[in-house]
């Protein structure tokens, strides 16, 4: 055997393809996006025991060769354009057993595009539930292609599809020919552009210009001066193909017995989508993933964090001093600590969400939470990443992907940010500590946890009121229905899970750790260097005072130099224009710097107070309620905390989010728009918010 | 008679759709003139409803189901 094969893997949504997928390539994944697209795409590279080498791609989930959203055209111009240089050297196309009739309308264009098609029939054991038997050989006679038994989820039948995939296979002929005089000189003029002997191939093509190069603009015109009607075309075209695979199913269907068990999944759904139990176990899944983001990351979490404070520390003990060795210590590893310090929460939501989907509940969260969502502009599949937020607006943003509707998941994605996410946690916390004490309401109700409780109704308000707004602003459209399949119910493979965690960390540290990483540095600089008179004259001021301590002197020498650094100087810039909100400038410099990421400004606020501070152990909401302003009175009052609180629950500011809207929305606009408007309310409310209380 | 007039549990065999949207995508779905649909259950909020189609269960908003013309048998 000799040369690497190229394998395609097509199928339905929900037909098992990507546990398929994961079985074939194990971790030897790479993912990246389909060029010039969001649209996720996975290649494997494996070598099978017999040396041959594989190189499998999986392509998104589709219906058929006429695609109704991003995803769907992603896969149908992948298999369009691999057909003229004959790219894949096998399509494994999967079926589902159990909804032969709709897998097999793909499949009979596939063959009629006469491309080296192997169909892996997966779920049998459904169908046979469901009371099906099928003549595999006699369905694969019918379809001029190989017809393997296969079951991903228990690995059954592997080694007999890779086998098939090596072997030698004739090209199924075409049964497609044009019905019209219409459809045949447009496949024509197609076929003038791309030589592809194939009217399927050719009247497909027709549909997607942007495949055939220079000649676009020609076509374009050409089409329209035939009146073709591609619409009607499909339809036509699908009614046909139903027709003669109904004569192929009554053939090789052996209905053994009347349906049984098919009801399995219905008796769930009749408790999953009951209208009071429904929402009850709904309430309660969500529940327990927001817990486990909360309660079971933090112990991953701190081991982070301790694990970078601690190599950061070494490294500038351990490196030579200069710049280069202050930007690795102080800027670099503190940055990358930014970055994968989110990973385990990242981990469980996508454990999570991936469990939801693979079992078919997310599914019934859509359909039940659909109604609602519509009010606002969403749609049912928004639920889980609005809900998401609360933990990280990045990995849901990514989450929005299932949803189709082009207008509501830009909704989605703008509206996100304002849930409070788990990076607004620790601001609140050590805010809401300086102004309430820890006491209980009628004996129970913690005080603070009620506060913390408000922040989060407003992320909720403030998230559905934007999506109302928006669904005004945005003009784009596309289709306005809301059609899915409510997939079986099954359990999910555990191997999915795991690679899926792995993926999108991948991702995550990948994309938005490039972006965190750059800005810490960035911020780091300004906040340590400023103009070279100023700094030398302090250097030269502290040289000349005497202190009790080295450590002293270290701390009191860095507080004027943050103050007259460049970061120093922004902060006394804005000072003006944050005057009014109550912030000093010490306040505008953490705003500064929590643009990174919003955590950020504890770290910052325990740098600036913890200057001329004599003993260390204080801590930081001891420091910040012993902070004075330059009349002496207390900076942080009660109009002071909740202002800022109002602040960080509106304000964008995490680069990460910044960085993965623009790519999810493919451009800067609605990245630069969602970071405008959110910082516009946090600043007028919370401006509105200080007035109002001082 | 429409899609979403069917009561729970009921079957019919749908007639035409008449939304070309709509239609197209349900096309996709396995879900065609000529074949058989029962309303399977309906959201707690009375939108969207799912149907039993052709072995699968499909979602749709009641706005869509209108454009659905079923017979009931």
């Amino acid at each position: 055997m000799s040369g690497r094969l190229n394998i395609a893997i097509a199928g339905n949504p929900n037909s098992g393809k990507t546990t398929l997928f994961n079985l074939i390539t194990g971790l030897n994944q790479k993912t990246g996006n389909f060029p010039g697209t969001t649209v996720e795409k996975k290649t494997g590279q494996v070598i099978q025991p017999s040396g041959q080498e594989l190189s499998v791609t999986d392509l998104p989930g589709f219906y058929s060769m006429y695609p109704k959203g991003e995803d769907e055209n992603v896969s149908v111009q992948a298999i369009l354009s691999s057909i003229k240089d004959k790219k894949y050297d096998k399509i494994i196309f999967v079926a589902d057993a159990g909804n032969l009739k709709r897998c097999l309308l793909l499949c009979t264009q596939l063959a009629d595009l006469q491309l080296p098609v192997i169909v892996a029939m997966n779920m049998q054991d459904i169908a046979l539930a469901k009371g099906y038997d099928l003549d595999l050989e006699l369905l694969s006679r019918k379809l001029a292609m190989p017809v393997i038994p296969i079951n991903a989820r228990k690995r059954i039948g592997l080694k007999e599809l890779l086998k098939a995939i090596t072997e030698k296979q004739e090209t199924p002929p075409t049964s497609y020919f044009p019905s019209n005089p219409e459809e045949k000189s447009l496949a024509d003029a197609v076929f003038k552009v791309t030589s592809i002997r194939n009217y399927y191939a050719n009247m497909l093509l027709s549909q997607h210009l942007s495949l055939l190069g220079n000649e676009k603009a020609s076509m374009q015109m050409l089409i329209s001066g035939l009146g073709f009607d591609a619409r009607k075309h499909q339809a036509e075209d699908s009614m046909e193909r139903y027709a003669r695979i109904e004569e192929i199913l009554k053939t090789v269907h052996k209905k053994t017995k009347n349906t049984t068990s098919k009801e399995v999944s219905t008796k769930i759904d009749k408790i999953l989508t009951h209208r009071i139990y429904g929402y009850l176990i709904f309430l309660l899944i969500f529940f327990t993933l927001f817990q486990s983001i909360f309660t079971l990351a933090q112990y991953p979490m701190s081991w982070i964090e301790t694990l970078f404070a601690w190599a950061s520390n070494s490294l500038g003990e351990v490196l030579p001093k200069g710049i280069i060795s202050d930007v690795i210590s102080n800027g670099i590893v503190p940055g990358l600590g930014g970055v994968i310090i989110f990973l385990p929460q990242i981990m469980i939501l996508f454990a999570f969400l991936t469990v939801l989907e693979d079992t078919g509940y997310m599914a019934r969260v859509s359909f039940i939470m659909d109604r609602m969502m519509r009010k606002v502009g969403l749609n049912g599949k928004s639920v889980v990443p609005i809900i998401g937020g609360m933990a990280c607006a990045v990995a849901s943003i990514l989450a929005t992907r299932t949803i189709e509707n082009k207008k509501e998941r830009l909704i989605t994605i703008m509206a996100t940010p304002f849930m409070s996410c788990s990076a607004r946690l620790p601001v609140y916390t050590v805010l809401i500590s300086l102004i309430a004490d820890e006491k209980y309401i009628l004996g129970f109700i913690n005080l603070q946890g009620l506060i913390l409780l408000c922040m989060y109704l407003l992320g909720i308000i403030a998230t559905l009121v934007f999506s109302f707004i928006m669904k005004f602003v945005i003009t784009e459209t596309g289709k306005n229905y809301f059609i899915m399949e409510l997939p079986v119910y099954k359990w999910p493979v555990w191997r999915n899970i795991y690679y899926s965690m792995i993926h999108k960390s991948k991702d995550f540290v990948g994309q938005a750790g490039k972006v965190i990483v750059a800005v810490s540095v960035v911020l780091w600089f300004l906040g340590s260097y400023g103009p070279k008179e100023t700094f030398s004259e302090i250097d030269k001021k502290f040289e000349a005072m005497s202190f009790d301590s080295e450590k002293e002197k270290d701390t009191q020498m860095a507080s004027e130099k943050l103050e007259a650094s460049y970061a120093g100087i922004f902060g006394k810039f804005i000072e003006p224009a944050i005057k009014p909100l109550g912030y000093d400038w010490k306040i505008g410099i953490a705003l500064l710097s929590s643009l990174a990421a919003r955590e950020v400004f504890i770290g910052t606020m325990s740098t600036i107070y913890g200057i001329g501070d004599q003993e260390d152990n204080k801590s930081l909401k001891e420091k910040l309620l012993l902070a004075r302003n330059s009349e002496g009175k207390p900076v942080y009052t009660v109009p002071v905390a909740i202002s800022l609180m109002v602040f960080y629950a509106f304000a964008l500011q995490c680069i990460s989010t910044i960085a993965v809207t623009k790519r999810e929305t493919g451009g800067w606009k609605w990245a630069i728009i969602q970071f405008l408007f959110m910082t516009f309310v946090a600043y007028f409310s919370s401006l509105i918010t200080y007035q109002i209380l001082s | 008679m429409n899609l979403s007039q069917l009561a729970l549990g009921q079957e019919a065999i749908i007639e035409r759709i008449d939304d070309q949207d709509v239609y197209l995508k349900l096309l996709d779905l396995g879900c065609l003139p000529g074949e058989r649909v029962r309303l399977e259950f309906i959201a707690p909020l009375g939108d969207p409803i799912a149907i039993q189609v052709s072995g699968s269960v499909i979602s749709l908003r009641k706005q869509d189901a209108k454009t659905v013309q079923v017979t009931p048998i």
